[in-house]
């Protein structure tokens, strides 16, 4: 689970890491109010998306007046941000971040993630901070230096002293450097986190350390013991079809493609869309019903396909261990009578009850495509496609 | 003789008395499997399926002598589940639950270093389907009607692919010896090398199935291992080749973060090491058949 820049910096100072002071704002006029509670000479303006690339994508502006910032802010309120890591929609923008300026001597990279190598949180670092970790990978590959570290002894002084030392850090910034370091590795170990980056962490003319951005994501499944963090979630940067499929135990990604997926388990939803693929059409989504699917699961799986007008066929692939088939055919039935389905369904089910589920579908009178194999249930759903217009 | 788990292993079931817990236990006893208990902390002189209810692990490996564990505790509490079987002794512990916080896994992972290697439980999971041995036993939640008794091993992180893959070599007429399901999270119990060595070294097992991915360094530490280590052939299929970069997909483990972990750059690392690797998830059968009669023939 993501939360907004202002957000993390709010949770990564409260452990003391060093951040700029500044206001959360809900309209352009209050981003100017913010601008003149502050006081100083210029303020950066930053639009509050849960993505990375904002400045590229002028979510970001130096504003040298008050004035600015309340009119440079109106052109964000209710915009739909596109950045290179969103997709073709964006993400709306509802708050933004005004906050003083800094003047920067140094841009470095700092970042904690899971390392599923070792199986233990990694530091990634380089003195050369401001670009994205994939382009620091790709252009500065050996400015990166990481740090793994040990779940019982947590991050000791020496490790973080060695790594500001080997980041060109000196005299007070390396004393600096390691209270920003344990207090970011201590955030991510107390809440859960799979995810702090500070880029850039900058090095002020006066040789402070500052960080300018933050990012925090979190462990969904850690939810249940950090009712704090939960209470951040902003719906209004997620896919709505995503999380309303979420609320109902249901796994759902979106995609771009026509065929909609409705499946058991995330392997077999992968396996069954790359099926698609080869048999030459495009899946329209990830979906995995999970287990004990009960009928009315089902139903919703239905509705949640659904809700993308550019689905032209449905594909149920269920494999039956934990889940019935039986239950699973009613369910399809039931779905077929309550949403009025008016497009082609493949139905491909294997495993407990299979022969009753069988007999459910063929026996519905609906105009259902059973198939027996993978193969056979994606060459059926590719063929089923109403022909496009050429 | 199979790997982890024979009709003579004495499983208890951590969890044993819950609706999911019992309903699988019986399906287990009904196929065979040798349950020897139950675990259910309050629940201590109590009986379930005719066997007896412990409080604690340590009084089943003492009284009933278990030596396997199948763990049933729902996510905030299976951590410590899967650390009180390490300690009390049990030799493998299957954990099928699905949402354990990946700093519990951390923890569990860092836990299990403090016994010697001759005392040191294995883990398989979490989020796994289980691990069975068609005929003999099994502990999780497959549908054992599914595998044939046979010679091929198989391992994979998803469960309803790995059904998949048993059902297409069944129908081929070519039976498991025992198939493991190591779960879809980021930090697991037994990676594919960890199943991997098991295999090479179980006589009862001729050739493996290895269904892979995207996301993680376990396919490419598994090529390597057989690559260098390995006599007997091994077949793979890596799921997501569809997958776009940097979404998860059901799985937490599914996410491609880093340099070769979308599936087309692990089926170039499968083939390099000398793996044979199946064109579709719906050949996953008969790459298998090809590469045992390839294996006759020579």
């Amino acid at each position: 689970m993501d939360i907004h820049e202002y957000q993390a910096k709010e949770i990564l100072a409260r452990f003391g890491v060093p951040v700029p002071r500044g206001g959360l704002a809900y309209s352009p006029e209050q981003a100017g109010y913010r601008a003149r509670e502050l006081g100083g000479k210029a303020w950066v303006v930053k639009a509050q998306i849960h993505s990375g690339g904002r400045g590229a994508a002028g979510g970001v502006k130096l504003c040298k007046t008050p004035e600015e910032v309340q009119a440079f802010a109106g052109t964000l309120f209710g915009k739909q941000l596109v950045t290179k890591q969103t997709d073709a929609n964006g993400k709306g923008v509802y708050r933004v971040w005004v906050e003083g300026a800094s003047d920067i001597a140094q841009e470095l990279y700092l970042g904690f993630v899971l390392d599923r190598k070792s199986e233990r949180i990694m530091i990634v670092a380089s003195a050369h901070g401001g670009m994205e970790i994939e382009d620091l990978a790709d252009k500065d590959p050996d400015s990166l230096r990481r740090m793994i570290i040990d779940p019982a002894t947590g991050l000791s002084e020496f490790q973080a002293r060695e790594l500001a030392f080997q980041l060109g850090l000196r005299g007070g910034q390396v004393a600096q450097m390691v209270t920003t370091l344990r207090a970011c590795y201590r955030a991510y170990r107390d809440l859960d986190a799979v995810m702090v980056e500070i880029n850039p962490l900058v090095v002020t003319h006066s040789g402070d350390l500052v960080a300018l951005d933050a990012k925090m994501s979190f462990d969904t499944n850690a939810l249940f013991r950090q009712p704090q963090v939960a209470e951040l979630r902003d719906r209004s940067q997620e896919d709505p079809r995503e999380s309303t499929a979420g609320d109902h135990g249901l796994s759902y990604v979106g995609l771009e493609g026509d065929i909609g997926c409705i499946i058991n388990g995330a392997g077999l939803a992968m396996a069954t869309m790359d099926m698609i693929k080869l048999a030459g059409g495009e899946p329209a989504n990830f979906l995995d019903i999970g287990g004990g699917a009960s009928p009315e699961r089902v139903v919703r799986a239905f509705r949640t396909v659904l809700a993308d007008g550019n689905v032209s066929v449905i594909l149920v692939n269920i494999f039956a261990g934990i889940n019935r088939c039986d239950w699973v055919a009613q369910g399809v039935v039931q779905a077929y009578k309550e949403v009025g389905l008016t497009i082609p369904v493949v139905v491909r089910l294997a495993g407990t009850n299979v022969e009753e589920g069988k007999a459910i579908i063929d026996g519905s009178g609906l105009p259902l495509i059973s198939a027996d194999s993978l193969a056979e249930a994606a060459a059926a759903a590719v063929a089923a496609r109403p022909r496009k217009a050429a | 003789m199979a790997i982890l788990i024979t009709e003579n292993t004495r499983v208890i079931v951590q969890g044993m008395s819950g609706r999911i817990g019992s309903f699988h236990a019986a399906d287990m006893i009904k196929h065979g499997t040798n349950v020897v208990g139950g675990v259910t902390p309050g629940k201590g002189g109590e009986s379930i399926l005719d066997r007896p209810l412990f409080n604690t692990v340590r009084e089943a490996v003492e009284q009933v002598g278990a030596e396997a564990s199948l763990i049933f505790v729902p996510p905030p509490f299976a951590a410590d589940a899967i650390m009180e079987a390490a300690d009390a002794g049990i030799r493998t512990a299957v954990c099928v639950t699905d949402g354990i916080p990946s700093q519990d896994m951390m923890r569990v992972k860092r836990f299990l270093r403090r016994y010697p290697a001759e005392r040191k439980m294995r883990v398989i999971g979490p989020n796994c389907a289980g691990i069975i041995s068609p005929g003999k036993g099994f502990m999780g939640i497959m549908p054992p009607h599914i595998y044939m008794p046979g010679r091929i091993g198989i391992v994979g992180r998803s469960g309803t692919l790995g059904y998949e893959a048993a059902a297409q070599m069944k129908a081929l007429g070519i039976g498991v010896s025992t198939s493991v399901g190591i779960g879809g999270d980021p930090i697991n119990g037994s990676s594919f090398r960890d199943i991997l060595e098991l295999f090479e070294a179980d006589s009862e097992t001729d050739a493996v199935m290895m269904i892979g991915e995207i996301g993680g360094p376990q396919e490419a530490e598994a090529a390597a291992y057989a690559r260098d280590y390995m006599k007997k052939p091994v077949v793979a299929y890596i799921a997501g080749l569809s997958a776009p970069k940097g979404r998860k997909m059901g799985h937490a483990g599914a996410i491609v973060s880093a340099f070769g972990e979308s599936a087309q750059e692990k089926v170039d690392i499968l083939t390099a090491a000398g793996i044979t690797v199946a064109p579709n998830p719906s050949s996953m059968g008969e790459t298998m058949a090809m590469v045992l009669a390839q294996r006759k023939a020579a």
